[in-house]
């Protein structure tokens, strides 16, 4: 096994942007990007279940794609984008999906939910108009213990209609 | 094709029952957690980060069976950045979920009993730190015979895995009869015999279990938990560090999912606790997927053997069943386990006499214990697919052969159990009636098939983990001039919606909204007890008592607004956040007016609730187990496809019925529905805690065969099939509003009912769960040579069952009491249930 | 929280540079792609290498190159590149199916291509942390002496459990290899050892660079995989197959491989030739099956029964040839995995 020399190692710095605000972070270089969100930048949104790739729970969006922050190093993260769940919402209101996800039952306990809502997220802004297959796919990486997915599938579908709502009333 | 109907998806924004409407209660609604959670601000118990806060880790023990001779520290205390290694001797102390199995330490002191079991503690600055320091403490072991399962444990009294119990490594023998059960089958037309085997699996939930103890500024202790029971770690934090609880203060942060699995007093919890004590620095703890498996407290492997004499018509005459129960290393809630294996088999169809025998070993596994059901799905499925036998054998459709033998509402049974509302004839019907079932029983093509099962379980248990006589639940509400509502309770949010329906419930009561309120849950310092977050006991419970402490405050306000308004107090009504005369609604003050008046009246408004509930009629020793102020009642419908050639096995929709009483927030209790689905079809199908024995002539190893969450298979989003939902509403007078359990028992009939489809599907009976395909190509080879189409046990190992505990039934002038238990008879209860607490 | 050892990190941005890194630092130095494997490994500390060296700073390792001609891939394009991109069709399909069923979205998204073909050989006792290794005194992939598969055993017989892999040796891909002395390329088919520990012939000094593919005009081809749900899953049993038919539908040309049945991906050569000219039907197709099936030798060391993993191999084998054939297997294809 590694010999110690944790304690004496310096910490590395990266800025990226960070829900759309640059952020400059100093951390310990064996970090991923879930353990410098968590831990050195507060942002707690984003949860765990494995740190192996195996549950989903920590999924973030970098440049803009659902990946996996357990599994991301938060060297490779400099000059990029991430959007976790604390960035969803705009303009101090929640977003379609976090309406639809406490509205309709989507989140029991909670604990996957920040990161189904950024995968939906991903999915909606490349496809505005999935279907209940594409949406099941979708989320196939999002182990969800508590709901049985479907009120997660009822809700994406129901933010789906929301947001056309939105966009028609725009233009 | 019947129309499919979603009963729970109402528009309208206000609900009736009982020609009474209500604005809140029934009313499809976002939770009052729900912002919180969309938003990622739930904080989970990971979440705390705390100044100069250090990190724990565990050294586990390699073997699964072996005495430790030495321990030597002296390395990973000398690293840099280290501040403590804890080993058992810190905490000596024993503890344990019930009073009679006491046989935990915090961190092993010298006999270590399964991989995975904790040996010292190494807290330091950086969790990378502690976990690479654990290579360097020095631990000599003497490894000891490894006992791998129940029969193993049946033909191995020595070496003991505890020095208590039965005997040798059996933790718990449980034999009781309620009625004459050979009369019975002497009275029966056919008699089955059937084996069954359901194998062990775990909660899994998604959030691992971590916990953050701090010294509070002024020398107490708070520790912050992912527990679905407070209270219980309250007193084992007690016990175990040797202080007055009440400086003790608990906080349950809400859980990423429980399911059973957070309801036990952990270890890693007390070395925390102990930790920030020494060390007065925040000391957090976050156990890692592998960590969490090895917690367990999951699904005990139980092989069954029933027999069942029944009439030509499907009535039941007398039915036996006996259990062997692998109980791995720990007591846990295992006692109870052992009963509930054989309680609620009476509480769905009449039985008029029942024999019970059950035995619990202990195995070098990590504990089992109380997962979503406890210790009732695996009697269920035998007793489900069994039915499912007979009714073939008497050439009945099933669910009619049910419909003839369902218990009835109120019903007290063989083993005196008082039933409540009993509406499992109705969830049969719609199931039935939704999912085509005429249309589709042993009329499908070769390869498909339906298969239908029902179930019951409790809304509560009866009696606490501990005896005494205080309630089981307590809410105090506090009444603020603002307008606003406060609530404490000791209540435990595991995502199940506990916050949610005690804000319901005061909301509806008092006329106000659910954002009027606020919660102060979970923590022992802040609310009333709450026993825990387990049973499917809060609704009713909690419920219960939120009910009656808003009740309580309602009378004081409207004693005041009667006065002001000059208006008899029974026409005023609360609604809208106001208070109003019903004849002359313009006749009214706000909510707030209210409270104000009220204050000026009584002085400080704070009112309180509690809920105990009604004793048992079952007095016999082991009676303690089952009872329940009421019981919920599911039926489904479950439709597989199977190919013949591989046994592959996919279920593309299942129909479920839920006798709720009432819905308090139905997409609430839609969801707790749909869970339970999901989780019973992952048991159904292939979740698994499987373990590994290595060749024994070159290696003691017993290791879990694979504690990840990738191979511990857990459905994911295109594995969950369509599921109509229907919930059938009878308001049950002892919940809140009606409400009855919703969190537990719609798992129960996933299981049977997918067995009982796949012999409809390509007539082979797997009486084993998991089902998978490697099961159903061994049957179906069984089925091409003409053999018996079955995989499962065959046989059911030696057990010396003592004299069983003689219970007339009800029908047999029988008073609740065993007839040949003398020792018990002579005592009074209350004393002899202290003896076994102390 | 599982994290990672210690480790210096490296980010070239030229093949070269990386070329001179891993001179440089021979064994000490494992090329990081995607991390969906590696860096899970390093947290269970089955490798533990010194430096890291990250590949995605080298732009021409992203590169597509599709044409008439055929295909060069670059070893970072990820698989949800190849499985998202409409151009990966025809003779490409199976190739494109079998990106677009590796483990989940989000891996997809993260996972590449080099690092799929390259990915390390799993089995139930290697895939574990330190902890539950130290459990069983660890075996003779790492840190043991002992095979616990086939405790008799001298060799490692860990399973190769790549879905692109088969699928390209069905196409007839080929690698090409960089390193500091020069480059070579190779057949992917001989990229791999029968053996679970040195089961690449990549030496550690060399990066894959690129995929090659001859022209796959007139081909068709297909994936199969075998795992227990509908996603996150490794392959248990995978067959891939490529053909190339007469007008009258006689197979003029065939390729068939099985994965996840030994240390690496099988050519079913033998399936293959005796498929040549002759057409698809049930009879060849079942003979077919039964030849290629007889090279798949799975051990106790995946999800499911070993022997149902075996016995069901024809079936996969059959399920690929029909689809080849032009039968409608998407209600087979949605029972078995779930996806439309
Ligand atoms: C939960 C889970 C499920 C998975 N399921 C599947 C599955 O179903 N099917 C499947 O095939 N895989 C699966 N994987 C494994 C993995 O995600 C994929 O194989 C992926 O394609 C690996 O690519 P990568 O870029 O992430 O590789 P990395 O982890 O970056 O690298 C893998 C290995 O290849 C080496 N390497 C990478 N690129 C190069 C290069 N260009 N030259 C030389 N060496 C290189 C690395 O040094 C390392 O040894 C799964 C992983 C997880 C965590
Ligand atoms: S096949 Fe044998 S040597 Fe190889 S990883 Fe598995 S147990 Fe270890
Ligand atoms: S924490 Fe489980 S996938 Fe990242
Ligand atoms: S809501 Fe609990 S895991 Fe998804």
């Amino acid at each position: 096994m590694a010999t110690l020399s944790i304690e004496s190692q310096k910490t590395s710095q990266i800025r990226f942007t960070l829900n759309g605000e640059e952020v400059d972070v100093s951390f310990a270089p064996y970090k991923t990007l879930l353990e410098v969100l968590r831990e050195d930048l507060g942002h707690t949104g984003t949860k765990h279940g494995c740190e192996l790739g195996e549950c989903g729970a920590c999924a973030v969006l970098l440049d803009g794609k659902a990946v996996l922050s357990c599994l991301v190093l938060a060297l490779e993260c400099d000059g990029r984008r991430v959007l976790t769940v604390e960035g969803l919402g705009e303009e101090g209101k929640l977003h379609p999906l976090q309406d639809a996800f406490a509205d309709l039952g989507a989140a029991q306990c909670g604990y996957c939910t920040p990161a189904i809502l950024v995968t939906a997220k991903a999915l909606l802004d490349q496809n505005p108009h999935p279907n209940r297959d594409q949406i099941r796919e979708a989320l196939s990486g999002n182990l969800c213990r508590c709901t049985g997915y479907l009120q997660i599938f009822e809700a994406v579908e129901a933010a789906i209609v929301k947001i056309a709502g939105q966009n028609n009333s725009e233009t | 094709m019947p129309e499919e109907k979603d009963s729970t998806k109402s528009t309208d924004s206000h609900s009736k029952a009982n020609g009474h409407e209500f604005r809140v209660i029934g009313v499809p609604r976002r939770r009052v957690d729900a912002r919180a959670k969309v938003t990622g601000q739930t904080r989970f118990a990971d979440d705390i980060f705390l100044p100069r806060m250090a990190h724990c880790k565990l050294l586990r023990s390699p073997h699964p069976h072996a005495r430790i001779r030495k321990i030597d520290a002296s390395r990973a205390l000398a690293c840099p950045g280290v501040y403590l290694v804890l080993t058992g001797k810190d905490l000596p102390i024993q503890y344990g979920i019930l009073p009679v199995s006491q046989d935990e330490q915090a961190l092993c002191v010298d006999h270590v009993r399964h991989v995975g079991d904790p040996v010292a503690a190494v807290i330091a600055r950086e969790e990378l730190t502690a976990f690479e320091a654990l290579d360097l403490i020095d631990v000599e072991y003497e490894v000891l015979k490894t006992i791998s399962n129940p029969e193993e444990a049946l033909a191995t009294p020595e070496p003991r895995i505890h020095e208590y119990g039965e005997e040798g490594n059996i933790h718990k023998l449980v034999a009781l009869e309620f009625g004459n059960v050979e009369e019975g089958f002497a009275e029966a037309d056919e008699i089955f015999e059937d084996s069954f085997f359901y194998q062990g699996n775990t909660h899994l939930p998604i959030e691992q279990h971590a916990a953050v103890a701090i010294k509070d500024p002024d020398g107490k202790l708070t520790i912050w938990s992912s527990t679905q029971t407070p209270h219980y770690l309250h007193r084992a934090l007690a016990k175990v560090l040797e202080m007055p609880a009440a400086h003790i203060r608990v906080i349950a942060t809400p859980n990423g999912g429980g399911f059973g699995g957070k309801s036990d007093p952990f270890n890693h919890e007390i070395v925390v606790a102990k930790a920030a004590l020494v060390l007065d620095r925040p000391v957090k703890i976050c156990l890692t997927r592998e960590e969490v498996f090895y917690c367990h407290r999951g699904r005990h492997p139980v092989l069954m053997k029933f027999k069942t004499g029944v009439k030509k018509d499907g009535t039941i005459t007398g039915m036996h069943l006996q259990t062997l129960i692998d109980g791995g290393a720990y007591g846990s809630y295992g006692v109870a386990s052992t009963f509930y294996c054989g309680a609620l088999q009476t509480t769905t169809y009449h039985i008029p006499r029942y024999r019970y025998e059950g035995c619990r070993t202990f195995t070098n596994k990590p504990p089992c214990g109380p997962k979503r059901g406890h210790g009732t799905p695996q009697p269920r499925f035998g007793q489900e697919v069994q039915l499912d036998k007979i009714a073939e054998k008497l050439k009945m459709d099933p669910a009619d052969l049910r419909l003839g033998i369902v218990e009835s509402s109120n019903a007290m049974t063989a083993n005196f159990f008082r039933l409540g509302t009993v509406n499992l004839a109705e969830c049969i019907r719609r199931v039935v009636q939704l999912s085509g079932w005429k249309e589709k029983f042993r009329k499908l093509p070769e390869g498909r098939g339906v298969g239908l099962a029902c179930s019951a379980y409790l809304t509560g248990a009866g009696l606490p983990i501990y005896w005494n006589n205080m309630p089981h639940s307590g809410v105090q509400l506090k009444f603020d001039r603002s307008g606003g509502v406060t609530i404490f309770c000791g209540a435990t949010e595991i995502g199940q919606g506990s916050d949610d329906v005690l804000a319901g419930i005061v909301a509806e009561v008092l006329g106000i909204d659910t954002f009027d309120v606020r919660l102060f849950t979970g923590d022992t310092d802040l609310g009333p007890v709450d026993l825990g977050s387990y049973s499917s006991r809060v609704t009713l419970m909690a419920g219960n008592a939120a009910l009656q402490a808003a009740e309580r405050g309602k009378a004081l306000l409207a004693e005041a607004v009667a006065e002001k308004l000059a208006v008899p107090r029974e026409r005023l009504r609360f609604a809208d956040r106001r208070v109003f005369d019903s004849t002359a609604p313009e006749k009214s003050v706000t909510f707030q007016e209210a409270i104000c008046l009220a204050e000026a009246r009584f002085g400080t408004i704070g009112t309180v609730g509690s809920y105990t509930p009604p004793k048992s009629p079952a007095l016999y020793k082991g009676g303690g187990v089952g009872p329940s102020p009421t019981y919920s009642y599911s039926a489904a419908v479950v439709e597989v496809e199977v190919n013949a050639t591989t046994g592959w096995i996919a279920v593309p929709k299942i129909w479920i019925a839920h006798d709720i009483g009432r819905a308090l927030n139905p997409p609430l209790a839609r969801g707790q529905v749909e869970g339970s689905v999901y989780m019973g079809l992952g048991e159904a199908l292939m979740e698994e805690q499987e373990f590994r024995r290595l060749p024994k002539r070159l290696s003691h190893a017993l290791v879990h065969k694979f504690p990840s969450i990738l191979e511990y298979k857990s459905p994911t989003s295109l594995d969950m099939p369509d599921v109509i939902t229907e919930l059938i509403e009878e308001p049950d007078p002892r919940g809140p509003f009606g409400a009855k359990e919703v969190g537990q028992g719609p798992l129960l009939p996933i299981m049977p009912a997918v067995a009982n489809a796949v012999y409809d599907a390509v007539g082979v009976r797997i009486d084993e769960v998991p089902i998978t395909p490697e099961k159903i190509m061994k049957a179906l080879a069984e089925k091409k040579a003409g053999r018996e189409p079955r995989f499962g046990p065959s046989h059911f190992p030696h057990v010396n069952w003592p004299e069983p505990l003689r219970v007339p039934p009800p029908w047999e002038g029988g008073d609740g009491n065993a007839v040949n238990d003398v020792a018990r008879r002579a005592k009074p209860r209350p004393e002899k249930e202290k003896v076994l607490a102390s | 929280m599982m994290r990672l050892p210690l480790f210096e990190f490296r980010a070239p941005r030229t093949l070269e540079e990386a070329a001179r890194i891993l001179d440089g630092e021979k064994t000490n130095a494992m090329p990081l792609a995607g991390g969906t494997d590696l860096l899970p490994n390093m947290k269970r500390r089955q490798q533990v290498p010194r430096t890291l060296m990250s590949l995605r700073h080298i732009q021409s390792l992203s590169h597509v190159e599709l044409g008439h001609s055929g295909a060069r891939l670059g070893a970072c394009l990820t698989l949800a590149d190849i499985a998202g991109d409409p151009r990966f069709r025809n003779g490409l399909t199976a190739l494109a199916q079998a990106a677009s069923v590796v483990a989940t979205p989000q891996i997809r998204n993260m996972a590449t291509l080099g690092g799929n073909i390259c990915l390390d050989t799993r089995c139930n006792y290697y895939d574990q942390s330190y902890e539950w290794r130290k459990s069983i005194n660890f075996c003779l992939k790492k840190d043991g002496t002992t095979c616990w598969v086939a405790p008799g055993s001298s060799k490692c017989m860990a399973v190769s459990s790549t879905d692109t892999a088969p699928a390209l040796m069905a196409l007839g891909a080929r690698v090409r290899l960089v390193s500091r002395s020069g480059e070579r390329e190779m057949p992917l088919s001989e990229l791999y050892n029968n053996d679970g520990i040195d089961y690449i012939k990549r030496r550690p000094d060399e990066i894959l660079a690129e995929v090659v593919l001859d022209s796959l005009q007139g081909w068709k081809s297909t994936y199969w995989k075998l795992r227990r749900r509908g996603s996150f899953d490794f392959p248990v049993l995978s067959v891939a197959a490529a053909a190339r038919f007469s007008k009258n539908g006689v197979v003029e040309d065939a390729r068939i491989a099985v994965g996840s049945a030994a240390c690496r991906p099988l050519v079913a050569a033998e399936a293959a030739e005796y498929l040549q000219g002759r057409p698809l039907n049930q009879e060849t197709i079942a003979e077919a099956a039964t030849v290629a099936a007889r090279i798949a030798k799975p051990l106790d060391n995946t999800d499911f029964d070993m022997t149902w993993r075996k016995r069901v191999t024809a079936e996969f084998v059959t399920y690929a040839l029909r689809e080849l054939r032009g039968d409608d297997m998407r209600p087979v294809n949605l029972l078995l995995t779930r996806h439309q």
